[in-house]
């Protein structure tokens, strides 16, 4: 562990506030690819598979959310702050709530699974911007490491010794999340059969 | 349906069980100083156990969905025999 001024042991958190959101870029990834295959070839499991891969990341994305802002309370001095990177995520995350309101706004199956694919990709590009861009772009420099005109990784206080758990870390939690998701998808598909039957 | 009472009365237990989890870190919270010592460990310990709380919340939801699965074609195999 590298000895840090005012972050102290708290730069464990990186093990888990960080892998929060790496897993859930995975799965936001797997639900864009999913949508667009949708799109390109409308098959109901598709659909499924966007959608409840979009509703894990939510969970994932909620829970980084909270434990940055509980950080942040111990690290920065305040629960939120009017940081880049704070707000496009908190903008991605109401992006993504709004996914779950327009898939369940709608009772036509068939229109409800189109629009939410072509809304999925929307919600997508607002992630990659707000989260990825955005914060680098901004006048303001992120309190995030790695922001301010500095390409992610280099900047980071990493040392070797953590590379060697982070790693494997963001792996395992990837992995739960993809879990998590192929339960559901499961769950998901079931449903249907059974509505279908 | 005893058995799936005895189900639910798991699941509420299981509920109690994580409201206090989830208060843990909020109680901490009113005491700063404690927070704050032996560098900032507790922090970790409130992260991890925010994470711990809201994975086996969400644990119960997916419980309950499949909950609801079992009913339904429960009720489907008993409307078959009749």
């Amino acid at each position: 562990m590298p000895a840090l001024p005012i972050l102290h042991e708290t730069i464990r958190n990186l093990y888990f506030h960080v892998c929060m959101w790496f897993a859930m870029m995975f799965i936001f990834t797997v639900s864009l690819i999913y949508s667009i295959k949708f799109l390109l070839n409308p098959k109901e499991d598709f659909d499924i598979i966007a959608s409840q891969t979009a509703y894990t990341g939510m969970i994932f994305g909620v829970l980084g959310l909270i434990t940055g802002s509980l950080w942040a309370r111990y690290t920065w001095g305040a629960w939120w702050i009017n940081d880049p990177k704070l707000n496009g995520a908190a903008i991605t995350m109401l992006s993504y709530f709004a996914y779950i309101v327009l898939r369940s706004s709608m009772d036509d199956a068939q229109k409800r699974s189109r629009i939410s694919a072509v809304y999925n990709i929307f919600a997508y590009v607002m992630l990659i911007v707000f989260v990825m861009i955005y914060p680098r772009l901004s006048q303001v420099d992120s309190l995030h490491p790695g922001n301010g005109g500095n390409p992610g990784f280099n900047t980071y206080d990493l040392d070797n010794h953590m590379r060697m758990v982070f790693y494997p870390a963001v792996i395992g939690w990837v992995l739960l999340c993809w879990w998590i998701a192929s339960v559901n998808i499961r769950i998901e598909r079931i449903n249907r059969y059974n509505y279908n039957k | 349906m005893i058995k799936i009472r005895n189900f639910l009365l798991l699941i509420a237990v299981l509920c109690g069980c994580n409201v206090f989890a989830q208060n843990a870190p909020a109680g901490n919270v009113e005491m700063a100083d404690s927070m704050m010592s032996s560098g900032k460990m507790y922090v970790v310990v409130a992260v991890v156990l925010i994470i711990l709380a809201g994975l086996l919340l969400y644990l119960i939801s997916i419980d309950r969905k499949v909950t609801k699965m079992e009913r339904t074609i429960n009720a489907e195999k008993e409307q078959e025999k009749k």
